[in-house]
């Protein structure tokens, strides 16, 4: 296996700890604590009442729109680092190249802005 | 090769995951024990727990002991699978974020220079905890937990774009994603010819700084920025429904988040498990370096955990307006001028 994906195996590795530990402690917790099956202790809670309605409920469109507007400037981010790792090769060059992709951007924010996206009613 | 010592790669592994129980587990633990429990404590003018051990130093112990005994209860209307799965991913990025933190010249979980992307890596990998929130807050079908989850969500995207921009001035100037070689840089760069104390990128970046510290508090979900668990309007926000030993897991989460996000806070810009005067190849640097690291994550810690006990919550409308509207322009900005500098110099 090559140097690099031994590195990523690591992150594997990682992964299988966390799970292993969360899973230990749980199973170490599951034969110490009591279980006793009550009525209404199963209940979601709503303030003490019982609950009303779905709770899976509809939510605003709002977010949606917050979700898209992280998945442009995320993706912004994703094309800014290899140019900042090699901001001196590229020079004067790379620098306007960056200016006008991000002066671009922040004209759709700026749309945004003005549409009354960004405000949170 | 790991510290000198020939070993077989199985071993390595055990090494290093026990290295990484021990990144993660010592900072949450010493940041709930100093911080939570007894900063707080003397800026309210009390003592704190005081009984178990010496000025209550085993309370921490004693906490995990109570949650161990309690009853898990899960909602009958929740989606049991998901309801389960949620403080894994939580936990689980918190040990994913360690891997490419360097504690030493050679106290490295992972060979940085092969590994590559780095600080890229790292804000990929934190991202993931949000899934895990908004899986614990759908799952547990409840209307507060729901309201708190999407809450999170909302508060955490916005969050996390000022974070991820505010590192763009740190990799411009250190020309590289590589953790390890940020240090490097920081440990060997000058400041308009003078390199006393090398160049932490604290100085050339308080900026970035700044906003990397706002973004940090509202990614870890820390008053000011508190709302997703808002007690008074969503009850718990996200984890309502969790009891015991899973609801612990979650601040076990929590605090070993904030640990994860100072070191790598003190590695960007205060210069990592470097200090001035110290040399930075020397095989004591592998003993030294992961002190010093501590020592600047509590740093950062002492700054989290200060302010969230001193400033009261933002509004909703207040903390999606100032992430929008100030700190990701203010980020695009900075990238911009530092940039200029940059091929300019």
């Amino acid at each position: 296996m090559s140097e690099f994906l031994r590195n990523y195996l690591t992150v594997a590795i990682f992964g299988g700890v966390a799970v292993a530990l969360l899973a230990g402690v749980l199973g170490l917790g599951s034969l110490i604590r009591p279980t006793r099956r009550q009525e209404g202790k199963y209940k979601n809670y709503e303030s003490g009442v019982d609950p009303v309605g779905d709770t899976w409920s509809q939510s605003q469109i709002r977010y949606y729109i917050f979700a898209l507007m992280f998945v442009i400037f995320d993706v912004e981010a994703v094309f800014i680092f290899p140019w900042a790792t090699r901001v001196e090769e590229y020079g004067v060059f790379g620098l306007v190249e960056m200016l006008v992709f991000i002066a671009v951007l922040t004209l759709g924010l700026v749309y945004a802005w003005r549409k009354g996206v960004l405000r949170w009613i | 090769m790991m510290l000198g010592l020939e070993l077989a790669y199985w071993q390595e592994s055990i090494l290093r995951s026990l290295g990484v129980l021990a990144a993660v587990l010592l900072p949450a633990g010493t940041f709930v024990y100093v911080f939570l429990f007894k900063m707080v404590s003397f800026m309210q003018n009390r003592l704190g727990p005081m009984e178990a051990g010496p000025y209550g130093s085993m309370q921490l112990l004693a906490e995990v002991g109570k949650a161990l005994q309690k009853e898990d209860v899960v909602p009958d209307a929740a989606d049991r699978t998901l309801f389960k799965m949620a403080p894994y991913l939580v936990v689980a990025t918190v040990l994913l974020t360690y891997v490419v933190v360097p504690f030493g010249p050679d106290m490295v979980f992972i060979d940085n220079q092969v590994f590559g992307t780095g600080i890229f890596y790292v804000m990929a990998v934190s991202s993931i905890s949000v899934i895990g929130i908004i899986l614990a807050g759908w799952a547990s079908a409840s209307k507060y937990s729901l309201l708190g989850a999407l809450r999170a969500a909302g508060q955490l995207i916005a969050y996390e774009l000022p974070l991820v921009l505010s590192v763009v001035g740190v990799v411009i100037q250190a020309g590289t994603l590589d953790l390890q070689r940020i240090i490097v840089a920081q440990a060997t760069g000058e400041i308009f010819g003078w390199g006393a104390i090398g160049n932490p990128f604290i100085l050339t970046q308080f900026i970035g700084l700044l906003i990397f510290m706002i973004a940090m508090q509202a990614e870890l979900a820390q008053t000011p920025f508190d709302m997703p668990v808002a007690e008074s309007e969503v009850v718990g926000g996200y984890h309502v429904e969790y009891t015991g030993l899973r609801f612990l897991l979650f601040f076990i989460g929590e605090f070993a988040t904030a640990g994860a996000f100072s070191a790598i806070a003190a590695t960007l810009f205060l210069g990592g498990w470097w200090l001035p005067g110290l040399d930075l190849d020397a095989n004591y640097m592998n003993v030294v370096g992961p002190l010093v690291l501590l020592a600047k994550m509590m740093v950062f810690g002492g700054i989290i955990f200060f302010i969230r006990f001193t400033y009261p919550r933002l509004r909703e409308d207040q903390l999606q307006r100032f992430a929008w509207k100030f700190l990701i322009p203010l980020a695009l900005v900075n990238i911009t001028a530092t940039g200029i500098l940059k091929v300019v110099f």
